[in-house]
């Protein structure tokens, strides 16, 4: 099946805050070679948008809002991402071990 | 905030190629420029009423609610772009030969480009949304700058995509007519391919599809997706710099469904 039901799959889940302009914590740890869910919380009253090339995913999470990102399976390794509406500030990066 | 201009052309680059695109496509038409305005006004429209709602459907279906609405837009999107691609083939004679045949049975209403019209209103609400979001976050949260900068390098920003979007109209305007719909016919087809690509990315974010979704190559030291080359080919072509098996493989298929129908409807014509 190409198609999975979301409802039914049990990934691990991984939490991410983005507070005053800064992930936190700024690095996750994921095993490598699974597919893991991302939950991003917005704690600030601005939209950021999560974006990561390394991991091909861009998603805008408004301000106080709660977003589910599904990455992997990844390689072992090091995937940067940013928030993009404060680039200077919101770095942090998804270790796959 | 250089970054915001940047950040607001970048959203609106994509949408406003698009419309260019559309614009010298119908230049024959005569009641373009009303309907297109009218696509672009409920576009604008719409994405102020998604980034109104945005805070509350990022809540839907268990986070992915964002991704829900934007999948259902690339589809709608894909649909129409599919669609505009068959009502040219089987309309190119009369549109090329006898367009003022054409343009009087639009205006008696027998025959309007609903389709484009449709695209031509999701690619700006789609693109817009985030737009408004991010402008009205940077609005109301950063005390560091005020709302007169924001307004102004918003405007750069905007002002830059619609100039982008103007230039590629004036460069297609300049082919002759008899070329033009298979020039820009290429380029819609082109258009349809990376929306796909966009609909199986979100589609693979939403955690919708789990096979073939590891990246086929790494071009970003090549070409990076954020340098001005790399960004104008995304909104242009649907450049990734790392796609997915299924992003590109969804992409020529519909290259390639969109070339096989608009020959077997032609071979069809012409037999008959």
């Amino acid at each position: 099946m190409l198609f999975c039901n979301w409802a039914q799959s049990a990934e691990l889940e991984f939490g991410l805050a983005i507070k005053n302009h800064r992930f936190e914590p700024t690095e996750i740890k994921i095993p490598a070679g699974q597919r893991v869910k991302l939950i991003v919380h917005n704690q600030d009253s601005t939209p950021e948008e999560f974006e990561s090339h390394s991991l091909n995913r861009e998603k805008v999470i408004p301000g106080g809002a709660k977003a589910t990102i599904f990455i992997g399976p990844l390689k072992p390794g090091r995937y940067p991402f940013v928030g993009e509406y404060n680039e200077a500030t919101a770095k942090g990066a998804v270790v796959a071990e | 905030m250089y970054a915001a201009a940047l950040i607001v052309f970048r959203e609106s680059l994509e949408a406003a190629l698009f419309v260019g695109i559309v614009a010298a496509a119908t230049r024959e038409l005569t009641s373009r420029t009303r309907w297109l305005s009218a696509g672009v006004a409920i576009g604008a429209l719409g994405a102020i009423l998604l980034a109104l709602i945005a805070k509350r459907a990022s809540g839907w279906f268990d986070g992915l609610g964002q991704d829900v609405i934007n999948i259902s837009v690339l589809s709608v999107a894909l649909a129409m772009l599919l669609w505009h691609c068959i009502w040219v083939t089987t309309h190119s004679k009369e549109m090329a030969g006898d367009a003022r045949k054409l343009g009087a049975s639009i205006q008696q209403g027998q025959r309007r480009p609903y389709a484009l019209l449709t695209a031509v209103a999701l690619a700006v609400l789609r693109e817009g949304a985030e737009t408004v979001l991010f402008v009205s976050g940077a609005l109301s949260g950063s005390a560091e700058t005020s709302s007169t900068e924001v307004i102004f390098s918003g405007a750069v920003g905007l002002t830059l995509g619609a100039a982008s979007g103007w230039l590629i109209y004036s460069g297609l305007s300049r082919i002759p007519a008899r070329h033009l719909f298979s020039v820009t016919n290429a380029f819609i087809a082109i258009l349809a391919g990376s929306i796909a690509s966009q609909l199986v990315k979100a589609l693979t974010q939403a955690g919708f599809i789990e096979r073939w979704t590891d990246p086929l190559w790494d071009s970003s030291q090549l070409l990076m997706p954020d340098s001005a080359l790399g960004t104008f080919l995304r909104a242009l072509v649907g450049y990734d710099a790392r796609p997915s098996g299924i992003q590109l493989a969804s992409y020529l298929a519909v290259l390639a469904f969109i070339y096989a129908g608009t020959r077997s409807i032609r071979s069809r014509q012409s037999t008959s």
